[in-house]
């Protein structure tokens, strides 16, 4: 495993990267860091299932993998009497281009996740857990399987934990490069050792999940949220945050900046605060552009992002989304089109081919951006290409639809004369370094 | 019937692993209930590859006996994730990601200079056997710019034009031991 290049500075709020320095992953290491307090504490006191549900639904948690749906909601809709399989899944495959947040919860710190499916399974009564890993971060995945294995040596995992009388075993599993496998259904058709093509909802995975049984699958990072609810209390971890937005947030900051990396902050910070936490703008540049929730979100010029705070619903309102964290900064030298070029062909080699629109639109949209980028560009195609958009957003199976239009749309609509002057010129407005 | 005679064939029975590799395979195959064992099929196909550098029908055919699955749905898995290989690929593969944060941090400089030191293009691999370039999508480690995948397990972190010549010249070497 690589050894971290320098000090793993986190930034003074981190909860769950809290006490990091690379090799301080162990069990040993976690307890001293007031490890599995929480889930002892559930089983030691009998907590009614229902009562720890009820804890995350108080601290406002939000799923942290892209579509920020509430945590606790979706726990509860869990058939609780259903006495068959339950299953519980963590959604560990991270791609989305520039999100790398988990995988530093993983191999820097993966009891937190193993105590948060516990205390999660318990909460669902689910008897079996899976972590999906991406398939690309081999020594990561080795990791986890090291941890799982010191999990179930110190009886954390397993069949009756601590005496309680509470089973749950985890298991770690791994892709082998899908984009696609990251939507949750995907994912569980991807577990059941078949194609990653997304199922149709609904049925969600609570009602007919793996194996056509109730399933709950959520990201890392909202796995690993968890373990600090329960022993500080949903309300604490509600008030680092905003109203609606609770808690702590893991931004993987790209792009340029001088210090690219992770910084976990409390909902709500400023951006140009997270600007200056990754080093501020690499070389004294200007900011052109971000896109501040991973590549599947809506570009934002300067003057609006400097504006924004970094939470769900501010970014929501400033014409963006939070996604997944990913926070891609773009100096006055990026060229918008060959940007959003790079990004229509990695929709176009994802897509898994299932509905037309997306099979059909992510191939025309990087085609047409592609003659644009290369002066072949026609008066007609930022027309073209808002239409092609239309027709795919909302017109497909799973979100991968929308993650292809949605750059493009947006884009256009805040960079529209850099293409306008690739077409009438032939060239590019900017002397571009991507 | 039809099924157990495709799965049962001369061809799917010839033992195509290694027994540490089988080993490996029925330690994922225990991670599922007994009744899914098809769970297993994409970490069994990257065992199978690691053993073989890629994945001939013959070997996809074995895995499919296996696992108790019709060879086409081991297929369809194998063509379906980039990180698998169903041609024969050069001694090391080398996949670089070039999306947009990584490009951002002179990922395209370093393909560039991966393809000029190795005169060859992504897709490709060098005469002498030893090197295959691949364009990565995503790895999740944009903060690490410029990344490259030796054979999918070994991950190269900051790999400038320096560092790259560097693992070159390492692998050639390796490559002649």
């Amino acid at each position: 495993m690589n050894a971290p290049s320098e000090f793993l500075d986190y930034g003074p709020d981190a909860l769950i990267l809290a006490g990091l320095n690379g090799r301080n992953w162990g069990l040993g290491d976690y307890i001293a860091r007031g490890g599995y307090e929480a889930l002892k504490k559930i089983l030691a006191e009998k907590v009614a299932p229902a009562n720890v549900i009820a804890e995350v639904k108080k601290s406002g948690l939000r799923g942290r993998g892209g579509a920020g749906f509430p945590t606790g909601l979706k726990w509860s809709f869990m058939p609780q009497q259903y006495s068959g399989d339950k299953y519980l899944v963590c959604n560990s495959d991270e791609g989305e281009p520039g999100t790398f947040k988990d995988r530093d919860i993983l191999r820097y710190n993966p009891h937190i996740l193993i105590e948060g499916m516990a205390i999660a399974a318990y909460a669902m009564g689910c008897k079996r857990g899976y972590n999906y890993v991406h398939g690309e971060i081999w020594d990561t995945y080795e990791r986890c399987e090291e941890a799982l294995e010191e999990a179930y040596q110190a009886g954390l995992l397993g069949d009756n934990i601590l005496g309680s009388g509470f089973s749950f075993h985890l298991y770690n599993c791994h892709g082998y490069g899908a984009y696609i496998c990251g939507e949750e259904t995907a994912l569980l058709e991807s577990l059941e050792g078949k194609k990653g093509m997304p199922r149709f909802k609904p049925p969600f995975p609570a009602s007919v999940g793996m194996y056509g049984k109730p399933t709950t699958i959520n990201n890392t990072e909202t796995f690993a949220a968890v373990p600090w609810i329960i022993r500080k209390g949903g309300e604490a971890f509600l008030n680092l945050g905003r109203p609606n937005n609770g808690g702590t947030k893991i931004f993987s900051v790209t792009g340029d900046v001088e210090r690219p990396g992770n910084f976990e902050v409390k909902l709500g910070l400023p951006f140009a605060s997270l600007l200056d936490m990754a080093g501020g703008m690499r070389g004294g540049h200007k900011l052109k552009a971000c896109i501040p929730g991973g590549s599947s979100m809506p570009v934002l010029p300067a003057d609006i992002m400097m504006a924004t705070d970094m939470d769900y619903d501010s970014i929501a309102k400033a014409g963006s989304m939070l996604g997944s964290g990913a926070v891609i900064i773009m100096d006055e030298t990026r060229c918008m089109v060959r940007s959003l070029l790079r990004l229509s062909y990695f929709y176009f080699e994802e897509s898994c081919g299932q509905c037309t629109p997306c099979r059909e639109g992510t191939g025309w949209l990087w085609r047409v951006v592609n003659r644009i980028e290369h002066g072949q560009g026609r008066n007609e195609d930022l027309d073209l290409l808002i239409s092609v958009s239309d027709n795919i957003a909302g017109r497909t199976i799973c979100a991968l639809g929308d993650a292809a239009a949605l750059p493009v749309k947006s884009f256009i609509k805040h960079f529209r004369d850099e293409f306008q002057y690739h077409i009438d010129h032939k060239q590019c407005l900017v002397p571009a370094y991507v | 019937m039809c099924r157990a005679l495709r799965t049962g064939s001369l061809v799917n029975r010839l033992i195509m692993l290694s027994s540490d590799a089988l080993k490996r395979i029925d330690r994922e195959i225990a991670k599922y209930p007994p009744e899914h064992r098809q769970s297993a099929v994409i970490a069994a196909l990257a065992i199978a590859q690691d053993e073989h550098a890629w994945l001939s029908t013959e070997t996809m055919d074995f895995v499919a006996h296996y696992l108790g699955m019709p060879p086409i749905a081991v297929y369809e898995v194998a063509t379906f994730y980039e990180m698998f290989d169903t041609e024969p690929t050069g001694k090391y593969k080398l996949t670089i990601c070039t999306n947009l944060p990584c490009a951002l941090s002179s990922a395209a400089q370093a393909a560039a200079h991966l393809k000029q030191k190795l005169g060859i293009d992504f897709g490709e691999t060098t005469a002498d056997g030893l090197f295959t370039l691949k364009e990565g999508e995503c790895f999740g480690a944009c903060g690490d710019a410029p990344v490259v995948l030796v054979n999918n397990k070994r991950m190269c972190s900051w790999m400038k034009p320096e560092q790259l010549d560097g693992l070159i010249a390492e692998l050639s070497a390796e490559a002649k031991r």
